[in-house]
């Protein structure tokens, strides 16, 4: 097969040679964190402030691992003489890390950006009921959540700045439209004698006024 | 009284180097091997690069039950460990370390002794393999014994081609007779003379009998506890004397710069050199299947020594 009889032997012996001289990739782990990269599906981390009791997780979770449990309490009405309102709060919110197989349904489903991924992993337990971790647990993993890793040179804006930005330019292109309609008031009462541009000045005001509500179907 | 205390004070030296030696190569089998593969081996035990790993092993395998089990012919099974150690044990007696009489006891016929010698611990494996009344541990032993046959006839003819050049077969008398040129004269039988150590050492790649792919761990399948860590301490033994012995018969043993003061340091090196490539041959080679192995000795090995003899005829003649 080679041309020299016994170039594969030699070749093997210097494959292993040269991976001798070089540095070992072994990480001395409990000695050494690993450097997990920032969406690594840790543990899952409650953060409860955003939590409206929805269920959606607790249905959507394929192997019912989310535990949840919450009642009503009425709140006094926001205006005197107005309706009370009612409101869901959170008793217990628990997962079942021994069930849970970390699919991160719950996490998508959520509504509200309640459910995050942590990249924390030493939670290991010596008894198997001893990994069902109520919301204190879950709620002190949030702080562990990483910053959402930055958006790509080229990406489109994040849809809050994207909505912020359209509403901003709206306001700009009123206020825009308004200075010129005054501007054009202003004109049109220097030229009222012209008979010939009193057909302009009406339809002037509507171009722009017309502009807003096509960029809001956009 | 003098010389009683002489060859107590030897016997002594004998017996540390055997039980510090082959603990030397485990634990550079450990480490050299993990770094082969790109990992670290043992880091904890002892503290620093996990030194003490094989006192740590030791000592578990201490506090195991020792099991015999019930249908294994007892007394043989037991005494088959101490059957594959001593032999090596015995060899290192005849090794000489370094000039001007450095050596356990400078036996006359010391070659003849050494390699007969070394025989006898292959028939622990046999005895176990034999005893334990089990049918991998009896395809092990015979594996060793067919092992054995193959490879102890081109260690016998190479090492026959040594002594032949130096015109003795005591060990120290080959040593003496030593000349540089002799290691490209003989290099061919150096090699023959290692790969059948190897392969009578049962040292991957020439590890078919306790080939645990097929036969579990051939004739020590049934071994707990101590017994079985005397099967492993009498492999690496094996390493330290089958390099011992390569060291000396084909490298010069003790002969290098200031051989006069510093002799036994070049056998521990050569030796330790030696012990390296073993491990390394470890690392690198799949195990040879059972038919290859026959066929490597046979048909490559026995040849290739026959060659060397008839090398070292003829220049013998030439230069005499």
């Amino acid at each position: 097969m080679s041309p020299v009889p016994g170039r594969g032997l030699a070749k093997g012996l210097a494959v292993t040679l040269r991976t001798m001289t070089r540095r070992s990739v072994t990480a001395q782990y409990p000695d050494a964190q690993p450097e997990l990269p920032p969406r690594t599906r840790g543990v899952i981390g409650l953060f409860e402030e955003n939590c409206t009791v929805c269920m959606l997780c607790a249905r959507e979770c394929p192997d019912w691992c989310i535990y949840i449990d919450s009642h009503k309490e009425t709140v006094p009405p926001a205006a005197p003489g107005g309706r009370e309102r009612s409101r869901n709060v959170l008793d217990r919110f628990a997962i079942d890390f021994a069930l849970c197989m970390y699919c991160g349904i719950c996490i998508e489903v959520c509504p509200f950006d309640a459910l995050f991924w942590s990249p924390e992993f030493e939670y290991a337990e010596t008894d198997i009921h001893e990994l069902t971790h109520e919301r204190d647990k879950l709620r002190e993993w949030m702080w562990t959540v990483p910053a959402p890793p930055a958006l790509d040179p080229a990406a489109e804006d994040p849809k809050e700045i994207a909505a912020a930005r359209k509403t901003a330019d709206k306001l700009a292109a009123e206020q825009a439209a308004q200075a010129q309609q005054a501007e054009q008031a202003q004109a049109g009462t220097q030229a009222q004698a012209d008979d010939g541009t009193q057909a302009d000045s009406p339809q002037a005001p509507q171009g722009p006024q017309a502009e807003p509500p096509q960029e809001g179907d956009a | 009284m003098d010389s009683t205390l002489d060859v107590v004070l030897r016997l002594v030296a004998v017996l540390v180097v055997f039980l510090v030696l082959p603990l030397v190569v485990g634990q550079t089998e450990h480490k050299v091997m993990a770094h082969m593969q790109g990992r670290l081996g043992p880091m904890y035990a002892g503290g620093f690069h996990g030194w003490a790993q094989l006192v740590a092993d030791g000592v578990k395998f201490a506090q195991k039950e020792d099991v015999v089990p019930a249908a294994a012919d007892r007394r043989v099974f037991q005494l088959a460990p101490a059957v594959a150690l001593l032999p090596y044990l015995l060899v290192l007696i005849a090794i000489p370390v370094g000039p001007h009489g450095f050596v356990g006891e400078a036996v006359d016929a010391g070659l003849f002794f050494v390699l007969a010698v070394m025989g006898v611990g292959v028939l622990g494996s046999l005895m176990a393999g034999w005893a334990s009344a089990n049918k991998f541990s009896l395809l092990g032993g015979v594996r060793t014994a067919a092992q054995l046959m193959a490879y102890e006839v081109p260690m016998l003819l190479t090492a026959a081609s040594v002594a032949m050049a130096a015109g003795t077969v005591s060990l120290p008398g080959i040593l003496d007779a030593f000349h540089w040129w002799w290691i490209p004269w003989q290099i061919v039988g150096g090699l023959v003379f290692f790969t059948a150590g190897l392969a009578e050492l049962q040292r991957p790649p020439f590890d078919m009998p306790v080939a645990d792919s097929e036969i579990i761990f051939g004739a020590y399948t049934e071994y707990t506890g101590l017994r079985f860590a005397l099967f492993l301490l009498a492999e690496y033994a094996g390493i330290v004397v089958l390099c011992a012995l390569t060291a000396v018969l084909f490298l010069g043993g003790w002969h290098g710069p200031m051989s006069g003061s510093l002799g036994w340091l070049w056998t521990l090196v050569k030796t330790g050199l030696l012990a390296f490539v073993v491990i390394w041959l470890r690392v690198s080679y799949p195990r040879l299947r059972e038919d290859q192995l026959q066929k490597l000795a046979w048909t490559i090995l026995i040849p290739l020594s026959l060659a060397q003899i008839a090398l070292t005829g003829v220049v013998k003649v030439v230069i005499s």
